[in-house]
């Protein structure tokens, strides 16, 4: 691990990274959907590092839609969460880095995922159990897609979160037009109609994306939807 | 006599109130109960509405924020609906929590099947670690939930019934007792149904063990009761799905040759509405169909050991 935490590593980095496990340097859209709006959460927003992984009142970020999940490992190499050398066996029986994350496994992941539509349940769970605990200040983030909103177990997520105020949750929604059944502006709509500050941006834009993260929203949880190519 | 759910309330907020780990989760169902500890504990019992998904989510959710956090509705809308919340958010994320279900096999017969969850034991039964409680008195239902709930970061499920034995035994929260001994054979009766196998094992030969905590099962103490009979037969009652624990206690006996019979509520629909008496008579588990299937299956066949 002292090999990752003693390197800086930049958002140009991250291609190579992405490619020790897919074996070239060049990724499509569909790869690198979540990328830019992970490596700006990470980056500029995140208040936690590996040294503060286990410290109750650092940020948590939980990744929901466990795909293709290449970007996410990337970006927890390049923040020292994970050694870069754990890259190469992706997926192979050795490694703790699936195709799909296990909390068990990887250093940083808050929670496992694969199955769609358990992220942010669980996020509602962390936001109020931080506030029970009188952890005030740490704020939780969770990662969806579009296509996963198709999941009812989110729809019971969103309208509860609006109403209760769980104003330290945050929504990334990744939205790469991936939903086979959907309305233009339908997934800000929703959130909204649950009392949620909604905010959409363009998914490569990394100063839209840090102020649509940074925007305040007293009393209301947020959701930023970061628009990327359709899949 | 009150029931095991009137006890659920009042033992929370006791519970609420000495550890500050501790947060109740409800879907609407069971919330008027809570409505003092609500004003006391704001933040640490949730009410999400009727969300039976969310319900478990977040209830593991809390216990990833580092609470202990115990989840409450049917056991139908607790255990079956969101299984795999179940079994993702606190078992493959390796979180603890305790499910206290209410509703049990039939305990509102007037409202149909939608209401009934014979299967729920044998549904965790799947998946690894969780602990079983399946009290059969009030006062049993409260020792056992202050064990779910004191049982570190454990999964422990406790199974609330409107049925119930008149008296309460001294349960621990891990052993079968033993209520009577014989040498005929070993019956085990499971929660509610005790009052019922004693009266159909009157005048029998046989050892009737208590079990209130059915996983892990105490595969010792049905070993040690198995030991001192001519025969290793064996006669599980339980109050939910026949034979939810047959293997169980097969696994018990495996060095020794035995019998094992699996008495429960049946798997098919009865589609029957009516009393809770009508449905245990229904599923063959009063008194005097007992007696009939535990001694066809006991008494005319007293073998020796090999």
């Amino acid at each position: 691990m002292t090999t990752t935490t003693e390197q800086t590593f930049t958002y140009a980095d991250l291609p190579r990274l992405m490619g020790l496990m897919t074996g070239d340097e060049k990724h499509g859209p569909a790869a690198t959907s979540t990328l830019d709006a992970l490596w700006v959460l990470y980056d500029r927003v995140l208040r936690v590092t590996p040294a503060r992984a286990d410290d109750p009142g650092r940020d948590r970020f939980l990744l929901s839609k466990g795909h293709g999940p290449m970007a996410y490992y990337a970006v927890l190499a390049a923040k020292g969460f994970l050694p870069v050398d754990w890259l190469e066996g992706f997926g192979s029986y050795a490694s703790p880095l699936g195709h799909h994350p296990d909390r068990v496994l990887v250093p940083g992941a808050e929670i496992g995922s694969g199955s769609l539509g358990h992220g942010l349940p669980l996020a509602v769970g962390t936001a109020l159990g931080l506030r029970a605990r009188g952890l005030t200040d740490p704020r939780v983030w969770v990662l969806v897609g579009d296509a996963e909103l198709d999941e009812g177990s989110n729809h019971e997520a969103i309208a509860y979160a609006g109403p209760a105020g769980l104003e330290r949750l945050h929504t990334l929604v990744i939205d790469n037009a991936s939903a086979s059944f959907a309305r233009p502006g339908g997934i800000a709509a929703r959130f909204e109609a649950a009392g949620w500050s909604a905010i959409t941006v363009d998914g490569r834009d990394h100063e839209a994306l840090y102020a649509a993260y940074t925007a305040p929203h007293p009393g209301r949880p947020h959701v930023v939807v970061a628009r990327v190519e359709p899949k | 006599m009150d029931t095991m759910r009137d006890r659920f309330a009042p033992v929370m907020a006791r519970l609420l109130d000495e550890d500050p780990r501790v947060a109740v989760v409800l879907a609407e169902i069971g919330k008027d109960a809570f409505k003092e500890v609500m004003r006391t504990h704001p933040d640490r019992v949730i009410n999400v509405g009727i969300r039976e998904q969310l319900l478990v989510g977040a209830g593991a959710g809390l216990a990833l924020a580092g609470l202990r956090p115990v989840v409450h509705t049917f056991a139908s809308f607790l255990v079956e609906r969101p299984f795999e919340q179940i079994k993702l958010d606190f078992g493959h994320q390796g979180m603890g929590g305790v499910l206290v279900s209410a509703g049990a096999s039939f305990d509102w017969p007037e409202g149909g099947f939608t209401h009934m969850a014979p299967g729920d034991v044998a549904l965790l039964d799947t998946l690894d670690g969780w602990t079983v409680h399946v009290p059969g008195h009030p006062d049993e239902a409260e020792t056992l939930l202050r064990h779910a709930v004191a049982a570190g970061d454990d999964t422990v499920y406790v199974r609330l019934s409107t049925q119930a034995n008149a008296a309460p035994m001294p349960v621990d929260g891990a052993r079968f007792l033993t209520v009577r001994e014989g040498r005929g054979g070993v019956v085990v009766a499971v929660g509610p149904v005790l009052d019922q196998v004693l009266a159909a094992t009157e005048g029998m030969d046989v050892t009737v063990l208590y079990a209130t905590t059915v996983r892990p099962f105490d595969a010792e103490g049905l070993r040690r009761a198995v030991g001192g009979g001519v025969a290793a037969d064996v006669v599980l009652v339980e109050p939910y799905l026949a034979g939810t624990s047959t293997a169980a206690a097969n696994d018990a006996l495996v060095d020794v040759p035995h019998r094992v019979l699996g008495l429960g509520v049946g798997r098919a629909e009865l589609r029957r509405y009516g009393r809770v008496d009508e449905h245990v008579r229904a599923h063959g588990l009063d008194a005097g169909s007992l007696r009939g299937r535990i001694g066809g299956f006991l008494l005319p066949q007293p073998r020796p050991l090999p």
